[in-house]
C-alpha cells in the first residue's frame, strides 16, 4: 500500500513544527475519546496541527467530525486521551477558554447573528472599548473601519458594514467569519464544513481563503466530507468513520484517488450503483456512479493487493 | 490598488451602495411604526378634544406614560434579549409591599425598607433568569410560575403581617418625606407640575439606549436575542447577559414600586395583576420583536406614550373609558402590522 499511514510514534516524537522547528505541535490529540451516555461518539483519535499547515478531517455524516471539533473548541469535554496545546495538556471548560488559547472556530452555521450588522458580528464577544469604568463604551468608528479593512485584506470588498450579516451570501459570510478569526489572533483555525452548502465557484473562493489563512501562519483544521475539496489544500488527512480513525496520512504519501477510495469504500459504491439500476434510476446517474466505482477500484488496486 | 484604497477610505463612494435617502434610513429604524402611530394618535386627540393639547393635559399624559414607560425600558431590553417576563406587574407590588411592610413592622427609617425592596426586586429578577438558564424552560412558563407565586405571596404575607389586604400607612414614619421627594414629587416647569417619574423615565430610556447602541453589553443583548448559540460560540456570556436583563427589569420594577408606595402611603396587595401585559404591549408597539434580537429602548418609550395618550385622551375626549381596552387591542394589532411591513420594506432595500 502506497498510502503510508503516519505512525503515532513518529508523529509525536520526530516531526518538527515547520515554523518553530521544535518537536512540539501547535495542537495535538492523543487517543482522544468522548461518549454521550452509552453512545461512543469518538474513540482513540490522534492527530496534530502545526503552524502554516492544513490538517483535514474527513468523514461521512455521523463519523464524529462534529464531536471532534466541539472538543477542540471547548463546547464539549473529552473523557479519554490528551489534548495538548503547544505541548501543554489542556481541557477547555468553555468556548471562551478555547478562544483565549488561540483556537477560533468557524461553524457550519457560522455563529453569526443574522439580524445584526456586519461590524457588530465581526467584533461580537471581543468588542473594542474606550473610556473607563461605568462610562466604557464601544469604539464604534474604529470597529467599523477595522472590519472594512480586514475584509478588504481577505479580498472581500463589502458594500456596507452596517447591513445585517443575514443579507450576505453563504460564501461571503464564511469569509467574514474567517477574517474575524484571523484578526483576533487565532493560532488554530477550525473550519466546520465551510464548503458544504456552497456552489462550485463559492467553494473555490472559500478554499482560497483557507490557503490565505495558512500562509499567514495559522494552523488550520479543515473539516469536510468532500475529498475533492480537502486534497488540494490539505497537508495531513485524518479519516474518521463511525467515531474511529481509519487512517491518518501525510500529503506526500497519498493520492486523491486513494483518499476517495478510503473515504467511500469501493464495495459500498458498487452496491449503490446496483441499487440505483434496479430502482430504474436515471441512466446518466447510474453511469456516473459506475464510473466512480471504476475509479475507486483503480485507486484501491493501485494502492496494493490488500483490497483487490 | 488606488481604486481599492479609495473604496476602503470612503465606503460611501461605493457605486454598489444605492444612496439611501434620509427617509429610507428612518424607515429602517425599529421604532418608526410606533412613531407614525403616535403622531397620528396625537393629531386625532388634538382634533377631537381641544383640552388635550393644553400643557396641563400633556403633563398628565406624560405622567400616565411614564408609569408604563419606566417598566417598558426594562421589558424592551429583555425582549431584545429574546426573553419574556410575565411576573413584572405583581413584582412591582411585591417591591412596594416589601419596603412598606418591613419599615412598618420593624419601625425603621423607610429608607431601610427602600434598600431592602431594591435587593428583593433584583433577587426576583435573578431567580427568574437563573431558573430559566438552569432549566432551559421557555421564559413564558418560568415567569408565569413566578407571577402566580408572587401574587400569592403578596396577598398572603400582607394579611399575615399586617392583618389586612392593604399595607398599613407609613406616612408618619422617618424618611417618608425624603423618599416621597425622590420617587413621587413634582417638578414645576413654567407653572406646570410635571411628575418626577417623567424625568426618571426619560433618564432610563437615555441610559438604556446608550447601553444598547454603544456598549459591549448592548452588543451582547442583541446577540443573545438574535441567536444565543452563535453568541455563546464566539464567547459572549449568554447566561450572565440574560440574568442581567431580568435583574434590569427588577430594577425598573423597584423604581415603579417605590413610586406607587410614596405617591400614596399604602399599597393594595392584590394590585398589579395584568399590568405585565401593558409593558409587553408597549415594547411590541415600539418595534421589539417577540422572537428577540431586534428593537430599541426608544421604541418601548414611544409605545408607552401611545398607551398614555390613549388612556388619558379618551377621558379628555369625554368618551366612556369602557372602550379603552378595545382601542388598546386595535392599536397593538395595527402597530405590529405596520412594524412588519416597514421591516420587510427596509430589508428589501
Amino acid at each position: 500500500m502506497n498510502a503510508k499511514a503516519i505512525d503515532q510514534e513518529t508523529l509525536l516524537q520526530n516531526e518538527r513544527d515547520p515554523l518553530t522547528h521544535t518537536p512540539v505541535h501547535l495542537l495535538s490529540l492523543e487517543g482522544v475519546g468522548k461518549h454521550y451516555g452509552n453512545i461512543i461518539a469518538l474513540s482513540d483519535v490522534t492527530m496534530a496541527v502545526d503552524n502554516g499547515r492544513v490538517t483535514c478531517v474527513l468523514g461521512d455524516n455521523g463519523a464524529g467530525k462534529s464531536t471532534l471539533i466541539k472538543i477542540i473548541a471547548g463546547l464539549h469535554q473529552h473523557d479519554a486521551g490528551v489534548l495538548n496545546i503547544m505541548g501543554e495538556e489542556r481541557k477547555f471548560g468553555s468556548p471562551r477558554e478555547a478562544l483565549d488559547a488561540g483556537i477560533a472556530t468557524v461553524y457550519q452555521d457560522l455563529a453569526v447573528v443574522p439580524l445584526m450588522p456586519i461590524w457588530r458580528n465581526f467584533f461580537l464577544g471581543s468588542e473594542l472599548t474606550k473610556g473607563f469604568g461605568p462610562f466604557k463604551s464601544m469604539d464604534v468608528e474604529n470597529m467599523k473601519a477595522i472590519t472594512l479593512k480586514e475584509l478588504a485584506d481577505m479580498g472581500i470588498d463589502l458594500r456596507d458594514v452596517e447591513q445585517p450579516i443575514g443579507q450576505l451570501s453563504g460564501g461571503e459570510r464564511q469569509c467574514v467569519a474567517i477574517a474575524r478569526a484571523v484578526y483576533f489572533g487565532a493560532k488554530v483555525l477550525i473550519l466546520d464544513e465551510p464548503t458544504a452548502a456552497l456552489g462550485v465557484k463559492q467553494s473555490g473562493v472559500v478554499l482560497r481563503y483557507i490557503l490565505q489563512a495558512r500562509d499567514r501562519g495559522l494552523g488550520v483544521i479543515f473539516i469536510t466530507h468532500n475529498p475533492h475539496h480537502a486534497f488540494p489544500v490539505g497537508d495531513r488527512f485524518l479519516l474518521l468513520k463511525r467515531g474511529k480513525s481509519i487512517g491518518y496520512y501525510d500529503m506526500k504519501d497519498i493520492t486523491l484517488d486513494e483518499l476517495t477510495a478510503q473515504m467511500a469504500g469501493g464495495a459500498e459504491l458498487a452496491e449503490l450503483a446496483h441499487e440505483l439500476e434496479q430502482l430504474g434510476g436515471h441512466g446518466d446517474v447510474v453511469k456516473e456512479v459506475k464510473a466512480e466505482v471504476a475509479d475507486v477500484a483503480d485507486g484501491v488496486h493501485a494502492s496494493g493487493p490488500k483490497h483487490s | 490598488m488606488t481604486i481599492i484604497q479609495t473604496k476602503i477610505t470612503s465606503p460611501a463612494g461605493d457605486e454598489r451602495v444605492a444612496r439611501r435617502s434620509a427617509l429610507q434610513k428612518l424607515l429602517g429604524r425599529p421604532e418608526v411604526g410606533a412613531l407614525v402611530g403616535a403622531i397620528v394618535l396625537f393629531i386625532f386627540f388634538a382634533l377631537v378634544s381641544p383640552t388635550f393639547t393644553q400643557p396641563n393635559a400633556l403633563a398628565t399624559v406624560l405622567y400616565g406614560s411614564s408609569t408604563i414607560g419606566i417598566m417598558a425600558v426594562g421589558v424592551s431590553l429583555l425582549m431584545i434579549g429574546g426573553e419574556f417576563d410575565l411576573s413584572t406587574g405583581v413584582a412591582v407590588i411585591s417591591s412596594a409591599l416589601t419596603a412598606s411592610m418591613f419599615s412598618w413592622y420593624f419601625t425603621t427609617n423607610v429608607w431601610v425598607g427602600v434598600i431592602l425592596a431594591l435587593l428583593v426586586s433584583l433577587a426576583i429578577g435573578f431567580i427568574n433568569g437563573w431558573i430559566l438558564m438552569k432549566t432551559k424552560l421557555p421564559s413564558f412558563i418560568v415567569t408565569l410560575a413566578t407571577f402566580l407565586m408572587l401574587t400569592g405571596l403578596n396577598l398572603g404575607l400582607t394579611r399575615l403581617i399586617g392583618g389586612s389586604v392593604s399595607s398599613p400607612s407609613i406616612s408618619t414614619m422617618d424618611g417618608f418625606d425624603t423618599a416621597r421627594g425622590v420617587f413621587a414629587s413634582s417638578v414645576n416647569i413654567a407653572g406646570i407640575d410635571v411628575k418626577i417619574t417623567v424625568f426618571i423615565w426619560i433618564g432610563l430610556v437615555a441610559v438604556a439606549t446608550w447601553v444598547l447602541m454603544r456598549t459591549r453589553v448592548g452588543n451582547w443583548i442583541f446577540a443573545v436575542g438574535g441567536d444565543a448559540n452563535a453568541a455563546r460560540a464566539v464567547g459572549v456570556p449568554v447566561k450572565a447577559t440574560k440574568i442581567g436583563l431580568f435583574m434590569g427589569v427588577g430594577f425598573c420594577g423597584w423604581i415603579l414600586g417605590m413610586h406607587n408606595l410614596f405617591a400614596f402611603d399604602t399599597v393594595q396587595s392584590g394590585e398589579g395583576v395584568g399590568n405585565e401585559f401593558l409593558y409587553i404591549i408597549a415594547a411590541v408597539i415600539g418595534g421589539c420583536l417577540l422572537t428577540g434580537g431586534y428593537g430599541s429602548a426608544v421604541g418601548g418609550a414611544i409605545g408607552a406614550f401611545i398607551f398614555g395618550m390613549a388612556n388619558k385622551g379618551i377621558v379628555y375626549a369625554q368618551w366612556n373609558p369602557d372602550w379603552f381596552k378595545f382601542f388598546l387591542g386595535l392599536m397593538l394589532l395595527l402597530a405590529t402590522i405596520v412594524n412588519l411591513i416597514v421591516k420587510r420594506r427596509a430589508e428589501l432595500k
